[in-house]
């Protein structure tokens, strides 16, 4: 290592970085302008040529790249240059251009033009700072209750005997005027059996559903029992959109799955393969109320 | 009830910013709502006049209120927005705000050539920054924030090319009109000066070994200064 290499290095490296934030020869001469403090029309540009052609060389020395602008700027200055050297009697007129047409002019135009613009875009800089700052209010979206599913409440025992009315006078209609006696083919605890059955399979299920395949009035009373006798387990329970609406059955979550409800507990031996119609329906009332 | 008080919590409930249709299309559907209002239906065909008008001075009452928050209009839609200075409290409560990544020099002054004279050919950029401008002007045509918008009549039929509202929501501008100092770089006047200076009026120039002192002295100077970045209120970071 030779003493003056770190200075050299030193030299490159500071000239490495400022070569790369020239945009072009116009922010070069800009530079070289300020440099010098003096207005961009008071600039003696043959000094301003030179100054410019050193960089150039420098940046050549460097081995940077240097783009063809610097090198045609480097020429226009030349000739700016070259044409001063004469006195003005002297100068050469380019042929097909004005009298008055002047060079030089044309360069601080140039740069009097860039230098606005290099100003303009500094202030969409600080624009676009300021607008990294500035928050918008930006609310979430609320969440209301989804109005297609609106809150669900218990059908009470009323909206239960409404429902069971509704679907006897179906068969009321449908037997009148006839009169047949038949077995009692089912029993309480044998719809309760059943009408869990489905519910554990599916989950819930409409009212309606629960008397689809009902063939007669017993029948549809009998499905009816083991439906009040099953919520008054808390096995499951009913529930209702609004009043009147259909009414709709599932699992009651909390159930204690233990409880065989088919049997149920001794507090109500009497229900236990009772033909309905037998079963005091003042149990299934007061049972179906809370 | 002022319909600028409907506006108002109308943006303050919004979820982006509005646009003068987007407000007015919510009057109207208020309007034909089934239980509206005498009031509601009132402003069923409210103008747009009417609702720049209460916006605007909306706006302004924020504004002189000296609130921490105001009311913005970028690009024509109408926002509530925080004030800059309260951006550091906000970043630890929402983090840095999502942007792509800020425009290099040359792209800012390319886009501020086009920002000015637009419409304008890729020519005239380059004529202006004296350098070519391909790669900032694909830059800036895949951010969106310009796109061609026709072609100049002239030989060759060029592109021409325009900011896009894009641009405008970046820099939170309202119009084009509102960019700074739009009116004095729309069309740049250049007062000729008298006479360019040379450097001894008496010659057409300098004599030669003056220049060749002056221009080593300012070589040699170089790299004292060197450090100074050539853009001026750019103060160096540990200013």
């Amino acid at each position: 290592m030779w003493p003056g290499e770190t200075t050299i290095r030193a030299l490159m490296a500071e000239y490495k970085v400022q070569f790369e934030v020239f945009e072009g020869p116009l922010d070069l001469l800009l530079y070289l302008i300020k440099k010098e403090e003096v207005d961009i029309y008071e600039v003696n540009l043959t000094k301003l040529a030179t100054q410019f052609i050193e960089h150039v060389e420098l940046m050549r020395a460097f081995d940077l790249d240097v783009a063809g602008e610097f090198l045609v700027m480097a020429s226009t200055l030349m000739f700016i240059k070259s044409r001063e050297l004469l006195p003005v009697e002297q100068q050469v007129v380019v042929e097909g251009e004005e009298e008055g047409e002047d060079p030089r002019w044309e360069l601080v135009r140039q740069l009097v033009e860039y230098k606005k613009f290099k100003d303009a875009a500094r202030q969409l800089q600080v624009l676009e700072s300021r607008q990294e700052s500035i928050y918008p209010r930006r609310p979430v979206k609320m969440e209301f209750d989804n109005p297609a599913a609106p809150a669900k409440t218990e059908a009470g025992i009323f909206d239960l005997l409404n429902a069971v009315n509704a679907v006897l006078k179906r068969f009321e209609a449908k037997e009148a005027g006839t009169r047949e006696i038949f077995e009692d083919k089912w029993t309480v605890s044998e719809k309760m059996e059943r009408v869990l059955g489905v519910l554990l399979e599916r989950g819930r299920m409409q009212f309606s559903e629960l008397f689809a395949t009902a063939a007669s009035r017993p029948e549809v009373v009998c499905t009816f029992l083991a439906l009040l006798e099953l919520i008054r387990l808390k096995q499951l329970q009913c529930l209702q959109t609004e009043p009147f609406a259909e009414i709709e059955i599932c699992i009651r979550e909390n159930s204690v799955p233990g409880e065989n409800p088919a049997s149920p507990g001794p507090d109500q031996p009497q229900i236990q393969g009772q033909p309905v119609d037998s079963i005091p329906l003042k149990s299934g009332l007061e049972t179906g109320e809370q | 009830m002022e319909l600028k008080f409907i506006l108002e919590a109308l943006l303050f409930s919004a979820q982006k910013p509005m646009t003068l249709k987007e407000l007015r299309e919510v009057f109207s559907a208020t309007a034909g709502a089934e239980d509206s209002t005498e009031t509601a239906r009132a402003f069923k065909k409210v103008k747009d006049e009417e609702l720049l008008a209460c916006l605007e001075q909306l706006s302004a009452e924020h504004e002189s209120a000296g609130r921490s928050y105001r009311l913005a209009n970028v690009a024509g839609a109408w926002q509530f927005v925080t004030q800059p200075d309260y951006a550091p409290w906000l970043r630890s409560l929402l983090g840095v705000k999502a942007r792509p990544p800020r425009l290099s020099q040359a792209a800012l002054e390319t886009l501020a050539i086009i920002a000015y004279r637009q419409p304008v050919t890729r020519a005239e950029v380059e004529q202006v920054r004296g350098v070519n401008v391909d790669g900032t002007m694909q830059t800036l045509l895949e951010r969106a924030l310009v796109e061609q918008s026709g072609r100049a009549e002239v030989v060759g039929r060029p592109a021409l090319y325009s900011t896009t509202a894009a641009f405008l929501e970046y820099f939170g501008l309202k119009e084009l009109g509102d960019l700074p100092a739009a009116d004095e770089l729309r069309r740049l006047p250049v007062e000729r000066p008298p006479a360019p200076v040379t450097a001894d009026p008496g010659l057409a120039t300098v004599p030669p070994e003056t220049l060749q002192s002056s221009g080593t002295t300012s070589a040699d100077s170089e790299p004292a200064t060197g450090a100074t970045p050539p853009a001026e209120g750019n103060p160096p970071a540990q200013a």
